[in-house]
């Protein structure tokens, strides 16, 4: 389940550690990076590879939002309205991109390739409104540049 | 628009903004967020003075080294200001267990968004002050623990780590001083409640990231049961400074007792927001009209948090003198916390934007301690009551009451954080509550219940 890279990884990273449970969130960041999702298959690969309990992986992926527990589409939209981004159009941009879309908030699109979330203050807030897609973010955007955005994703 | 994360590490626009700001302050000198050109380069950070403060703090003792940081009174920027030369003296001289130093970068106050800055333009400062407090404390391993959704930034990071274990100050044998230490990063994966210090601890052993309780303090019993320091990135990365320089100096910036360079994260309905490393004490005024360019649209300010989402509500009448430093921001009955101020404009919608907080507590809440897994769920649903029309004056007493229980009752500090604003707000706008609540009550009389002996008493 893990690539030949990503195992050799996990073996650097042991000794950094007092216990291979503490490797339990950076293995699932490599398995979320390769997958796209934490599978229950996954997690039981995940417990045998560190040699701890099945409900514990289970434990920790429940626990943080940023697991995927299911499959999301290949870009996935995170649209922030905490307080900083809500005074500056947050809710509007949330909105926005839902109606283009077509989806409610945690859908997919039909043909797999958007995600819509509204996500917690993502440390962004003097650069409000903002989005992050996968990894990146998409700061001071305004409702055109989100088109313009989605369009060249499509 | 920046697309952040596919640019190579630039300068971004909240820097921009600082730099296009007359400083009004005399004579103030930044010592992190300078104004030197890739000051994240190693080469550069070296060409202008970088790591001579590690050098002179492994030619010292490592009692020294807490004395000159307790002596300058650097307090913790993670929002206890917590006096951080007596944390780190804290920690046992002697061990039969290895020690560990864990730097918080978990940044998950809605309205904080100053370390990635640090991350971004001055690694090193950062990983240098890491550096001079694991030689300080004899931490053989510094955990950097940094949020999920910062990937651009972990990325940054782990360059400048790189190249200072390339150079020899990270390692075996630093320096030759025959001190040695490592450096790990560690990628949260979205909880806010990891940005608590034993939770970030929970988090880094592989784990859901509860809060313990306390004691013991992670000084005696912190990582796997070993003594452990954590700080806040901005607390460790004044310590080169604090070295280079001398105590004296830096205890005189800014407010006497809570002294030095803060970095300040201003946004909501400003103008220019931005991250701005200014001294302590600065007039809130002041950062809001001359630093960052007054409200949008000329209107005047209904209401200012003045560090971070958990931080208690000031009403704009009260902004006048008031000083962004710990014992200022205490008088006015608020607090200072990760200094990130957020403006709200006379047209805001208070109740809206408390719901908004009270929604994120309640998201965040670990759910270890019943008053916050419950109250910041009742405390949303009453504030939603407020925003359908639905509210009633019953219910301002009733929300009043769920705050205060949970204020207090729990193991971490998550539940006062989720009940500060409510309680604050309650007290200061009272009058929005009133005005939206129900002419007529669905309850029209508040009905005590029974207590129990009582009823069987009665019987």
């Amino acid at each position: 389940m893990l690539s030949e890279e990503n195992l050799k990884k996990v073996e650097k990273l042991k000794p950094r550690f007092q216990t291979t449970q503490a490797l339990t969130l950076p293995v699932l960041w490599m398995i979320q990076q390769q997958h796209g999702w934490i599978s229950s298959e996954a997690m039981l690969y995940v417990a045998q590879l560190l040699n701890v309990p099945v409900s514990h992986v289970y434990g920790v992926v429940t626990f943080y939002t940023m697991y995927n527990q299911k499959p999301v589409g290949k870009y996935h939209l995170q649209v922030c309205t905490n307080v900083s981004c809500m005074l500056n159009g947050g809710e509007e941009l949330r909105d926005h991109v839902c109606e283009r879309l077509g989806v409610k908030l945690g859908e997919t699109t039909s043909d797999s390739r958007f995600t819509v979330t509204e996500v917690e203050c993502l440390g962004s807030c003097g650069t409000a409104p903002m989005m992050q897609v996968n990894d990146d973010y998409f700061e001071n955007i305004s409702l055109e540049q989100v088109d313009e955005l989605l369009e060249k994703l499509s | 628009m920046q697309m952040v994360g596919q640019t190579s590490p630039s300068v971004s626009s909240v820097h921009v903004v600082c730099h296009n700001i007359e400083i009004k302050m005399i004579e103030f000198e930044k010592i992190i967020l300078t104004e030197i050109p890739n000051l994240h380069k190693i080469d550069i950070y070296e060409q202008y003075g970088g790591y001579t403060a590690l050098r002179k703090a492994l030619g010292m003792t490592p009692d020294a080294v807490i004395d000159e940081v307790k002596k300058s009174n650097l307090r913790g920027r993670g929002g206890a200001c917590f006096p951080a030369g007596l944390k780190w003296s804290f920690m046992p001289k002697q061990s039969a267990k290895p020690k560990y130093l864990c730097a918080n970068g978990d940044e998950s106050e809605p309205g904080t968004f100053k370390d990635r800055q640090i991350f971004e333009l001055n690694p090193h400062v950062f990983i240098e002050g890491a550096l001079i407090e694991a030689f300080a404390i004899g931490a053989q391993m510094v955990y950097v623990y940094i949020r999920g959704e910062y990937k651009k930034w972990i990325d940054l990071l782990q360059v400048a780590i790189d190249d200072a274990y390339e150079k020899g100050y990270i390692g075996q044998n630093i320096l030759g001083s025959g001190f040695s230490t490592d450096m790990q990063v560690y990628r949260g994966a979205g909880a806010y409640i990891c940005g608590e210090e034993s939770s970030l601890m929970n988090s880094i052993e592989g784990g859901r990231g509860y809060p313990r309780v306390k004691p013991p303090f992670p000084a005696q019993s912190g990582m796997w049961g070993c003594p452990t320091t954590v700080n806040n990135i901005e607390t460790i990365s004044n310590v080169p400074a604090i070295m280079n320089r001398g105590w004296e100096w830096y205890s005189k910036i800014g407010a006497p007792k809570h002294p030095g360079p803060l970095l300040y994260g201003i946004s909501g309905h400003v103008n220019k927001p931005a991250v701005l490393e200014l001294p302590t004490g600065v007039l809130l005024t002041d950062l809001i009209y001359d630093y960052c360019g007054g409200v949008k649209n000329g209107k005047n300010i209904k209401a200012v948090i003045p560090g971070g989402s958990s931080t208690m509500w000031l009403r704009g009448e009260e902004l006048e003198g008031v000083r962004m430093d710990a014992d200022s921001l205490k008088i006015v009955g608020t607090s200072i916390g990760t200094a990130g101020v957020i403006v709200m404009d006379e047209d805001t919608d208070v109740i809206k934007v408390l719901t908004r907080i009270a929604h994120f507590y309640h998201h965040e809440s670990c759910g270890q301690c019943t008053p916050c897994r419950e109250g910041t769920g009742w405390m949303e649903k009453i504030l939603k009551r407020f925003l359908a029309g639905e509210g009633t004056m019953q219910d301002i007493d009733l929300l009043l009451d769920v705050a205060n229980n949970i204020e207090g009752n729990t193991i971490c500090a998550l539940g006062d954080a989720a009940a500060w604003p409510v309680q604050s707000v309650i007290k200061k706008f009272r009058g929005e509550f009133e005005k939206r609540a129900k002419k007529s009550p669905t309850v029209s009389q508040y009905v005590k219940p029974p207590h129990l002996v009582e009823t069987m008493l009665n019987v």
